[in-house]
């Protein structure tokens, strides 16, 4: 028998495969493909404490091995997540991580602090969103401010925190760093990298928002040398992510240094994709003659 | 569960510029399918990461086949294209909820624009009535005779090379057509001139909505439409084309 299990914070997960805030709802809808007790974690969508109407549209557009996106955010807000989601989720054998969006440190702390009772086993703080002006990215790109929100979330936080971080930003080590000092537990990377498209026939860009987040393959590589940096630098357990669609390429995160992994666009390329990878995990170890997978957690050398 | 699956493509052909016609053999979504529906379809090539939706055109219940008319406009959809029958494609479907048929009309249009046509076969198929439908085209006709067996045909073109110059509301005055209900599918200009002729004319009115999709089952929430009410699910003035549509009530959604 593989050990596929890895513990974050000292919550033990029955496998490292998880889902990318944003890419999977709460769950509900691809429930509908596969048990979602195949999973470690499902991460949910960024809810803020209250809901947000999000961007214009059109919000996103395809690009070469990636796509762009500029949902800004959308979400029903806490309310409806603790009526209709959270209950949902408890029903798989899966951890839950609710993902965290605001304004200012307070929006953050409202919703951390309303989550403290609640049944979910992680909060990851949003700081690092490309899309929104307000978004948390003004605290996800300064190591001062990382530290501070940090800090503060970690006051009202009654579940381990993951700090979710921008790669947007000129050494992302810094910011490891500075999420380590403010007490984070965890550190899940990378969001996704400001890009733009612009359609020539039109001659406007092609999404509303002018920018948007890239994801998928197209940024995997330097997701997975980010990882490696951040690895390298904090004692944190790392979630990696950035364009993983198949268990090679969760390996090659692992190898780098991650803990955990999510899945993220590839849900849309595969509504299979994260269930495949954590069997594909599997197979891996059983190929090799694996029997612990934390023996592969930052193996490479 | 739902399941996505390769499925053997019985007959592609190009019906028109840039136009083609696609049978699939898929027993199960042929069951469950109503017009109306979309399918979202997958490229093999793995830079594309997104499916393409793709609306239904024709259900053979009986023979378990899908028929979809779909235009070349980028890599993928020239990627189905290409496609030969006995080969195989990859679908999802059937997604969304399709065009309410039993709303006690007998008098309807549909009204379909350039790609928004191909649904309406299926549902003049499925509608007991007086159906008329009014298809707006650029200048190149395709699915006339389709739509001429199930339901009487008028036809608006913008270059005006046949039926009536202008579009499909330009139609509906020129031949002094009228309705107590009407289903819409077409590009959103079209839509919002709909919307406004059911209002002023206080017709029952459904459109289907089309929008850039990324998942095509409600999880992502790229392909909103803004709604008059808040939503239930959203919990804001907003809704998921693909998943609460891509129907709606013409006066439910802001265009």
């Amino acid at each position: 028998m593989k050990n596929t299990k890895v513990t974050l914070a000292g919550v033990e997960l029955q496998n490292p495969v998880m889902t990318a805030s944003g890419t999977f709802g709460s769950g509900i809808e691809y429930s509908e493909f596969y048990d979602l007790g195949r999973l470690g974690a499902v991460v949910t969508k960024g809810v803020a404490n209250v809901p947000w109407p999000g961007n214009p549209i059109p919000r996103i557009a395809e690009t070469a091995s990636g796509m762009l996106n500029a949902i800004g955010l959308q979400n029903p807000g806490i309310d409806t997540l603790l009526e209709r989601d959270i209950p949902y989720l408890r029903k798989y054998q899966t951890k839950i991580i609710v993902n965290i969006c605001g304004k200012t440190i307070e929006d953050y702390c409202e919703v951390v602090e309303r989550l403290s009772t609640e049944p979910v086993d992680f909060l990851e703080i949003n700081v690092s969103c490309p899309n929104v002006k307000e978004g948390g990215i003004a605290f996800g790109q300064n190591p001062k401010a990382l530290e501070a929100i940090t800090r503060e979330v970690k006051k009202y936080a009654r579940q381990p925190v993951i700090m979710k971080l921008s790669p947007n930003v000129t050494d992302i080590t810094e910011m490891a760093k500075a999420a380590e000092a403010g007490g984070a537990d965890v550190l899940s990377l990378i969001n996704t990298i400001t890009g733009m498209k612009i359609d020539i026939h039109r001659r406007t860009f092609a999404i509303a928002n002018k920018t948007g987040g890239l994801s998928g393959p197209a940024i995997k590589p330097v997701a997975v040398r980010m990882v490696y940096q951040v690895a390298q630098s904090v004692r944190l357990p790392i979630i990696g992510m950035g364009g993983i669609c198949t268990a090679e390429d969760a390996l090659e995160f692992i190898l780098a240094g991650a803990t955990a992994v999510s899945i993220g666009t590839a849900n849309f390329t595969n509504p299979y994709a994260a269930k495949e990878v954590a069997e594909g995990i599997e197979a891996y170890m059983e190929q090799h003659q694996i029997a612990d997978i934390k023996s592969l957690i930052g193996a490479v050398g | 569960m739902k399941s996505r699956e390769f499925v053997t493509i019985i007959e592609q052909k190009k019906i028109a510029s840039d136009i083609y016609s696609l049978w699939i053999q898929t027993e199960h979504i042929a069951k469950g399918a109503r017009p109306g529906q979309f399918l979202s379809l997958y490229s093999q090539d793995k830079s594309h990461m997104l499916p393409r939706p793709i609306s239904i055109c024709e259900i053979d219940r009986e023979q378990g086949r899908i028929r979809m008319v779909y235009r070349v406009v980028g890599e993928g959809t020239a990627e189905f294209s290409h496609k030969k029958a006995g080969e195989q494609i990859e679908v999802l479907g059937p997604l969304g909820n399709g065009f309410p048929l039993d709303v006690g009309k007998k008098r309807i249009f549909l009204m379909g624009g350039g790609i928004g046509i191909p649904p309406m076969v299926q549902l003049a198929k499925e509608l007991d009535g007086e159906v008329q439908v009014i298809a707006g085209y650029r200048d190149e006709l395709f699915l006339t005779e389709e739509l001429k067996e199930y339901a009487s045909l008028y036809v608006a073109t913008e270059d005006g090379s046949a039926g009536t110059k202008g579009n499909v509301i330009d139609a509906i005055y020129a031949h002094k057509l009228e309705a107590d209900l009407i289903y819409a599918c077409g590009p959103k200009p079209m839509l919002r001139a709909i919307q406004s002729y059911a209002k002023e004319h206080g017709i029952l009115c459904y459109l289907s909505m089309e929008e850039r999709m990324a998942c095509g089952i409600g999880a992502c929430l790229a392909c909103v439409c803004q709604s008059k009410e808040v939503d239930a699910h959203t919990q804001v003035h907003n809704k998921r084309i693909c998943k609460d549509g891509p129907v709606f009530l013409s006066t439910e959604v802001e265009l």
